[in-house]
């Protein structure tokens, strides 16, 4: 029921519309509830409706964090054969 | 697609589940509810039960709303579809869930009731516009996710003044849930589960915000880690509960930054509160009647408010006597528990509404788990 995915603005058609790229599949849905989206942002649509914003910085931040956590067992399984 | 693959790798989950195994203390066991359906689809459908330490388990919670949504609320939509004369649009999910009589929307639509799926709320409007001769009520159902939406027609409508529309609003809010599952008369009846965390909400919460379960870790002494709906959102949430359990702290922390803020939407909050107030009481399925856990349309916008234009009164309606749903929605029981799973309650004939949504503990352990349960024997 929450389900809601990551889609790019790809043009404005109004103050309260526009069209959304989601893996290739345009649709026109409404920002009336993130009327800070621009063209290139991504949106979380939902209902036909972008409820929200993607902040690109935190995404990568949140990957980077995946990506020590590699370091993190290698030092653990160096540190369990001495 | 860009943010969803990324949370998808394979390769890193294993490697967050060797990080969880390796941050457990030795002998310790941890249980984590994980609130809403789209986790516990996350984790049915992605094997993260699999991946989880033995010493790791985790309970599905209630946040579903097709789940939770009482047999006398959908009563209520038939009836003004099958007796008032009515064309009711409702959302995809809500045309199963079974009902009275043995009947459900879909099996009303059967009957002749004029029932409209809708894939948004501006939809059912739009039918309003087509059909002005006739009543057309938007049957509204969903969490703060799916609230703002509905504000918006609401509001839509009130500028076109639109004569014939109204909305059946049955939008629940989750921090009045989260709190009723460890405080509420029905934990006598169903007991209780020891719970030390909650993976929190993550598109709720892209509206709420981060801030409103403060005041439930602190009085609980709860762990919370909002998360994104993607495996790998959720396995990190694990981690970062199972690092707040070893650390003895109790805050709400955020997995899900890149689309939480702790503030949440204030542009959709301002338009939700603008519409709707909150309602003194409202039944849930399995929870019971919850004080403060719902909305109603506020007095400004009544002639849009569906129960005052057709003046419906709510009857509860009690679930089938076999159907554990209510002990499931709490975490209490497991869908192989209850003696209908599986058996007369399936996806396509769904008895309870826990196998209705893909969401629904029944319905996710139906489609991904079910033959874990079968030990594999050698031929």
């Amino acid at each position: 029921m929450c389900l809601a995915l990551p889609a790019r603005v790809v043009t404005l058609v109004d103050a309260l519309n526009a069209v959304v790229d989601l893996g290739g599949v345009r649709k026109e849905v409404s920002i009336a509830l993130t009327p800070e989206a621009q063209v290139g942002d991504y949106v979380i649509v939902h209902v036909g409706h972008a409820i929200g914003m993607i902040d690109p910085e935190e995404a990568e931040r949140t990957l980077a964090l995946f990506a020590e956590l590699g370091e993190m067992n290698e030092a653990l399984a160096q540190g369990a054969q001495p | 697609m860009k943010y969803i693959d990324e949370f998808r790798d394979g390769e890193i989950a294993q490697r967050l589940a060797q990080r969880i195994a390796a941050e457990l203390q030795p002998g310790r066991r941890y249980s984590f509810m994980e609130f809403c359906g789209g986790h516990t689809h996350a984790i049915s459908r992605y094997g993260i039960a699999e991946l989880l330490p033995e010493a790791v388990h985790m309970i599905h919670g209630p946040g579903c709303p097709v789940c939770v949504l009482p047999i006398g609320r959908i009563d209520q939509a038939i009836d003004l579809a099958l007796n008032r004369g009515a064309i009711v649009c409702t959302y995809g999910d809500t045309m199963r869930v079974p009902a009275s009589h043995s009947l459900s929307l879909m099996k009303a639509k059967a009957r002749g009731a004029d029932i409209r799926m809708v894939y948004s709320a501006a939809d059912a409007l739009k039918v309003a516009r087509t059909h002005p001769e006739r009543e057309v009520v938007f049957f509204a159902i969903g969490f703060e996710t799916t609230t703002p939406p509905t504000a918006l027609v609401i509001q839509q409508a009130a500028k076109e003044d639109l004569p014939n529309f109204s909305v059946l609003c049955c939008h629940v809010l989750t921090p009045a849930a989260i709190t009723h599952i460890l405080n509420s008369p029905e934990v006598a009846q169903y007991g209780t589960v020891p719970i030390d965390g909650f993976v929190g909400p993550a598109h709720v919460s892209i509206v709420i915000g981060s801030a409103p379960y403060e005041g439930f870790a602190e009085a609980y002494r709860q762990p919370v880690v909002i998360a994104g709906f993607e495996p790998l959102d959720v396995m990190q949430a694990i981690l970062m509960l199972v690092r707040q359990v070893n650390d003895g702290r109790a805050v709400v922390e955020n997995e899900f930054t890149r689309a939480v803020t702790r503030e949440g939407n204030l542009a959709a909050q301002h338009i939700v509160n603008d519409v709707f107030e909150p309602r003194d009481h409202f039944e849930w399925r399995g929870l019971g009647e919850v004080p403060h856990s719902a909305l109603k349309i506020r007095p400004a916008y009544a002639r849009f408010d569906a129960e005052q234009r057709f003046g419906l009164q709510y009857q509860g309606v009690p679930d089938h006597k076999q159907c554990d749903c209510g002990a499931i929605l709490r975490g209490v029981k497991r869908p192989t528990d209850c003696k209908l799973f599986g058996t007369v309650c399936t996806p396509e004939n769904p008895m309870g509404s826990c196998m209705v949504s893909s969401e629904g503990a029944c319905a996710a352990h139906y489609s991904y788990g079910r033959f874990r349960d079968i030990p594999v024997v050698a031929a």
